[in-house]
């Protein structure tokens, strides 16, 4: 039995996502079949589609901080702000700012910055004296970090986690492992994704015939159905509030959920087709690392983003973990709303379903007219919510190119 | 450029910088610094590299401290066109 002081549960959300820039928005949304996928024109690629945010920048930011930041920096300081109002945190009461961390999952980060720098540069032929000196401090790994710690006057560590599609549950679960190693005392941790604003995400997925098109946008991220052609591009933010148990407990604090397990590891077989046997290792390994078994999770969230061969060999390793005696073991899917939020996607997809815990209702996977029979697992929940009943474990699937998985494992908090 | 025009420009210059400072209240001879950062005042070098094709060396930094002095430094550089 692990005290107090070992465990790490979850006490404030801040997101932004294409359909809600609150967990209450957002939550509703997912219950009311509302997409956040809108058409989109994007430089040199021309129209296409996108899950965009629309969140107040300036409610956190000064307007100078927005001009010499980046998108990922702004979602980020929104994420966290909001995290911090929703856990009630008052810092320097509750925690010394020298022992706050930030650890922030991203796919990547640079392209965006460095895409629009270079337009810049071209309408003076290219002469790099006109290069940004804000270039270095915007394209820096670090920076949606590193911007957070400089809105919110925090001194203690930051750094972001590139791992691809997996980075939101890999932001969250070193958050967590810091706070258990006592690097921290809170960590504000999840996913950010700025990935829209430039051209190349689009170019490239279209290159390897793995965008999604569709003449109704809310209709293009379609995973399950037969008829799907690929990945909406979208932007995104979500930020947890990472406490051990006796602290949160004595400060009064709302719990939305436990961290009951994790893993992560890599495919080593293929730069971007997934490996079904290593994401059920994966999740196996979470599985037991929770001391829980299959049977115990009431809710797998996938990471299916529409792509015809990703979304059957996820599925394939469900089926492998899962067998016919997981009954009551309810799938979804939360990319069919918003597209596919890269390195927020895990923590968004995550933070999404923990309402769960309390009212009960799994929210659908939406936009299946023709469920591939590849994809046909027992639990899927298709177009409508679906009363569940009590949700004790959610299980969170992330997978990312370059073949690294990350599956986190939150379970239901009774005080 | 009249020194009045130039003295606009830089307002407008730094306004576009850091748009969250009032720079209506700014007098001549106050010192920029307490409103830009060491970051903000490579804005305004870069600014005016853009606009006028003027390249103002770093040995010169020193002469850009307040809008009167800025004005000293560009009126002989600027005044014919």
């Amino acid at each position: 039995m692990k005290s107090d002081r070992e465990r790490v549960v979850i006490t404030g959300v801040g997101l932004t996502a294409p359909n809600g820039n609150s967990l209450s928005e957002f939550r509703s949304n997912l219950l009311n079949g509302v997409s956040g996928v809108v058409p989109y024109s994007v430089r040199y690629f021309g129209e296409t589609i996108a899950g965009l945010c629309n969140f107040e920048a300036t409610r956190y930011q000064k307007r100078k901080e927005l001009r010499v930041g980046t998108r990922a920096g702004s979602i980020s300081i929104y994420c966290v702000n909001e995290a911090i109002a929703d856990a009630g945190l008052q810092l320097d009461e509750d925690y010394a700012r020298n022992r706050v961390g930030v650890f922030i999952g991203i796919t990547e980060h640079g392209n965006v910055e460095t895409e629009n720098e270079i337009y810049e540069l071209s309408k003076y032929d290219y002469q790099t004296k006109y290069w940004s000196h804000y270039h270095n401090p915007r394209t820096v790994a670090n920076n949606p970090a590193g911007e957070v710690t400089l809105n919110l006057s925090l001194t203690g560590p930051h750094f972001t986690l590139g791992a691809a599609c997996a980075a939101g549950n890999l932001g969250i679960v070193t958050g967590v492992q810091q706070v258990l190693l006592g690097e921290v005392d809170v960590a504000f941790a999840g996913g950010v994704s700025e990935s829209p604003q430039t051209f190349g995400i689009f170019a490239a997925f279209a290159s390897q015939t793995a965008l999604a098109s569709h003449e109704d946008s809310a209709k293009a991220s379609r995973p399950f159905d037969m008829a799907r052609n690929g990945i909406v591009v979208s932007e995104g933010g979500a930020i947890v509030v990472l406490e051990r148990l006796d602290k949160a407990k004595a400060r009064g604090a709302k719990i939305y959920g436990e961290i009951a397990g994790w893993c992560y590891n890599s495919d080593a077989s293929d730069m971007v087709l997934p490996n079904p046997e290593r994401q059920a290792e994966c999740m196996k390994e979470a599985i037991q690392r929770a001391e829980m078994t299959p049977r115990d999770i009431d809710l797998i969230n996938t990471h299916a983003t529409g792509t015809p061969m990703g979304d059957v060999r996820e599925c394939q390793a469900i089926a492998a973990v899962f067998d016919q005696a997981c009954d009551h073991t309810f799938v979804n899917n939360t990319k069919s709303f918003i597209g596919h939020c890269m390195g927020a996607a895990g923590a968004l997809e995550l933070v999404g379903n923990l309402p769960s815990f309390d009212d009960g209702i799994v929210h659908p996977t939406i936009n299946v007219d023709e469920l591939d029979p590849r994809c046909e697992l027992p639990g899927l929940v298709l177009n409508q919510p679906r009363e569940a009943g009590k949700i004790n474990a959610i299980l969170n699937n992330s997978f990312g190119m370059m073949g690294i998985n990350c599956v986190l494992i939150v379970k239901r908090f009774d005080a | 450029m009249t020194r009045e025009e130039i003295f606009d420009a830089l307002i407008e210059i730094v306004t576009e910088i850091n748009p969250d400072e009032d720079w209506s209240t700014l007098t001549p001879d106050e010192s920029l610094r307490g409103k830009l950062e060491s970051m903000d005042f490579l804005d305004v070098v870069m600014e005016i590299r853009k606009r006028y094709g003027i390249e103002v060396p770093e040995a010169d930094y020193g002469k850009l401290g307040t809008m009167n002095s800025c004005v000293d430094y560009l009126f002989p550089k600027l005044s014919e066109r």
